[in-house]
C-alpha cells in the first residue's frame, strides 16, 4: 500500500491523504438521474394556447368542418352574448345555488353519519349494509321519483346533488377514521382525555386528509349530477343552457356551456386545495 | 406510592400471553423489563396503565399519588404518538386541556417542562420539522406536565438511532437524579436496563414468566463511570436470555 493509512491504536491525525489516481482511473459512470417529476410551470398554459390556436386555425382554414366543431371564436362569440344579454349571471347564479345548497348539505349530512359508522359499532352494523346498497345507484335514475317526491322546482335538483355528494362523503369519512393511528387514540386515553376530547382533537383531525380528499370527488359528483338535474325541468342554469344549445344543434353555446363547466370544476378543485393547503399545512 | 402487579395471567383467546407475574415497583426506582420480542412486555405495560384488562391477577395501587398529580400512570410511547397537526407547546398542552389548565396557567407549565427537556427554543414547531431525538424529548416534557407519580416507558428509545439513544439516555439519567420520579421501562435493550434499572426483570418466552429479578445497587449516575462492572451483569442477563431469544426469533408469531 503506498497510500498512509491512520493507524488507530496509536493515533496519528493526518490533515488530509495525498493521492494520486493510477492513470488507468476513469470516473464511476453516471447511471442515476430520471424518474422524478419535475416542475414546469408554463407549461400547460402553452399546452392550452397552442391547443386552442391550432383548433382556430383549423375552423379558419376549413380543415374542421364548422358543423362538426364551431371554432374557438364562434364559441366565445356566444359566450360574450351570454354576458351581454345578462343571461350569464342568471343561468350562473341558478347553478350555483343549487350546486352549493346541494353539496354543502349533503357533505355535511356524509360527515355526519361517516362519523357515527367510524365511532359506534352499533351504528356501523346498521347504517355500512344501506350505505353500500345505495351508493352505486345512479341518483340520476332516481331523478323521476325525486320529482315526485319534492317537486319540479329546486327541491328535486338539490336533493340529486345532494344524494349524490352524500354517500362518496360518507365513505371518506368513516375510511379516515378508521385509519387514525390507534396509538393516538392509545395515548389520548393514556392521558386520561374524555372520549369528546379524543373525538374532536384527536379523531376528526386526524380524519380530515380523508374527509377533503372526499370533497374533491364528491365537488366533481356534484357538477355532472347539476347537468343532468337539470336537464329536466329547469329553465335556467347551465345545464339547462347546455340542453337547449344541444336541442337546436347551436353547437358554439354547447361548446360555450361546457367550458364554463369545466372552469367551474377547476375553480371548485382549486378552493379545495387551498382549503388542503391551509388545514393539512402539519403534513409534510 | 407504589405499584404491586398481583399474580397477573393474560391469554388471547387459545395462546397464553403472560403467566403469574409478581413484583413490586417502589416510589423512585425503576424498574426495566426486558425479555425476548413477542414475550408479552409491552402488555404488561399496558395492564399496569390500565390500558388493557388481564384475564386473571391484578394490578394494585398502593398509597395515595401526590396531590398536585395529574395523571398517576403516564406512557412514554416508543412511536413518541405527538399530534403531528399540533405545535410542541400544542402538544403539551393537549393533555392540559381535560384537566381545566388553560391561558397564562398553561403557559407557566408549558415553559417549565420545555426548560426542564431542554425544548424552550422549539416551542412553535411541528413534529414533522423535529428529529427522533427532539419528538422523544417532546413526549417526555408531555408526560412530565402532568407529574406523573410513575412513567411507563414503552421501548421510548428503540426508534431513535444508536447516537441520538446514548444522548437522550444520559438527559433520562440526569432528569432521574434532579427528579427521583419512577418508572417501569420496557425494553429489549440489555444496555438500557443496566444503564437505567435499580431492578431488572426478565421475563422467558412466551408465555412470559419471570426468570428472574436482577438487582442492581450501583447509583445510576455512577453507572456511566463503571461501565466495566455493568458489562458483567449485562452478561449475564445475555446468558439468560440467548436461548429464549434464538428460540422467539424462529416461532410464527400469530398474535400481535
Amino acid at each position: 500500500m503506498s497510500l498512509e493509512t491512520v493507524n488507530t491504536v496509536h493515533a496519528t491525525s493526518l490533515q488530509q491523504e495525498t493521492i494520486v489516481p493510477p492513470a488507468d482511473a476513469r470516473p464511476v459512470p453516471f447511471r442515476g438521474g430520471g424518474f422524478r417529476v419535475r416542475k414546469f410551470r408554463l407549461i400547460s398554459p402553452i399546452v392550452f394556447i397552442v391547443l386552442i390556436g391550432l383548433w382556430e386555425l383549423g375552423s379558419q382554414t376549413g380543415f374542421i368542418s364548422s358543423i362538426a366543431l364551431p371554432a374557438p371564436s364562434e364559441a366565445f362569440s356566444a359566450f360574450q352574448d351570454l354576458v351581454r344579454t345578462g343571461m350569464l349571471w342568471t343561468h350562473l347564479s341558478a347553478s350555483l345555488y343549487r350546486l352549493s345548497v346541494g353539496w354543502i348539505f349533503g357533505s355535511a349530512l356524509g360527515v355526519a353519519v361517516g362519523l357515527m359508522i367510524g365511532l359506534f359499532s352499533l351504528s356501523r352494523a346498521g347504517l355500512l349494509p344501506i350505505v353500500s346498497a345505495l351508493f352505486p345507484i345512479p341518483k340520476i335514475a332516481l331523478l323521476p321519483l325525486f320529482i315526485v317526491w319534492f317537486g319540479i322546482g329546486e327541491g328535486s335538483k338539490v336533493a340529486t346533488i345532494l344524494f349524490g355528494t352524500f354517500f362518496p362523503t360518507v365513505i371518506a369519512t368513516y375510511g379516515g377514521v378508521d385509519n387514525v393511528d390507534r396509538n393516538l387514540i392509545r395515548m389520548g386515553q393514556s392521558f386520561g382525555l374524555s372520549w369528546l376530547s379524543i373525538v374532536r382533537k384527536i379523531i376528526i383531525p386526524g380524519a380530515l386528509p380523508a374527509i377533503l380528499s372526499g370533497f374533491r370527488i364528491s365537488a366533481s359528483i356534484a357538477i355532472v349530477l347539476l347537468v343532468a338535474a337539470e336537464m329536466i325541468g329547469a329553465q335556467h342554469g347551465i345545464g339547462a343552457y347546455i340542453l337547449m344549445a344541444g336541442a337546436l344543434f347551436a353547437t358554439d353555446q354547447l361548446i360555450a356551456g361546457v367550458a364554463m363547466l369545466s372552469v367551474l370544476g377547476l375553480t371548485v378543485g382549486w378552493l379545495i386545495g387551498k382549503a388542503e393547503q391551509y388545514f393539512l399545512d402539519w403534513r409534510t | 406510592m407504589d405499584i404491586v402487579v398481583d399474580n397477573l395471567s393474560h391469554h388471547y383467546g387459545q395462546t397464553e400471553v403472560l403467566d403469574g407475574i409478581n413484583f413490586e415497583l417502589k416510589g423512585g426506582e425503576i424498574v426495566c423489563i426486558i425479555g425476548p420480542s413477542g414475550c408479552g412486555k409491552s402488555t404488561l405495560l399496558r395492564f399496569i396503565g390500565g390500558l388493557e384488562q388481564p384475564s386473571a391477577g391484578r394490578v394494585l395501587i398502593a398509597g395515595a399519588p401526590p396531590a398536585d398529580s395529574l395523571n398517576p400512570l403516564t406512557y412514554i410511547f416508543q412511536d413518541f404518538a405527538l399530534l403531528p397537526w399540533r405545535t410542541v407547546e400544542g402538544n403539551v398542552s393537549l393533555v392540559l386541556e381535560d384537566h381545566g389548565i388553560k391561558g397564562a396557567k398553561a403557559d407557566a407549565v408549558i415553559d417549565d417542562v420545555l426548560r426542564r427537556t431542554k425544548l424552550s427554543d422549539f416551542r412553535k414547531a411541528l413534529p414533522r420539522q423535529l428529529s427522533g431525538g427532539m419528538k422523544q424529548r417532546v413526549a417526555i416534557a408531555r408526560a412530565l406536565s402532568v407529574n406523573p407519580a410513575v412513567m411507563l416507558m414503552d421501548e421510548p428509545l428503540s426508534a431513535l438511532d444508536s447516537q441520538t439513544r446514548e444522548l437522550l439516555l444520559d438527559d433520562l439519567i440526569e432528569l432521574w437524579t434532579r427528579e427521583r420520579f419512577s418508572a417501569c421501562y420496557v425494553t429489549h435493550n440489555l444496555a438500557e436496563a443496566v444503564r437505567l434499572g435499580h431492578k431488572i426483570i426478565v421475563l422467558s418466552r412466551r408465555p412470559g414468566r419471570i426468570r428472574q429479578i436482577v438487582r442492581i445497587d450501583m447509583p445510576l449516575e455512577e453507572r456511566v463511570d463503571r461501565l466495566a462492572e455493568l458489562e458483567e451483569t449485562q452478561r449475564h442477563l445475555w446468558n439468560l436470555m440467548r436461548d429464549e431469544a434464538r428460540a422467539a426469533d424462529m416461532e410464527l408469531s400469530d398474535v400481535a
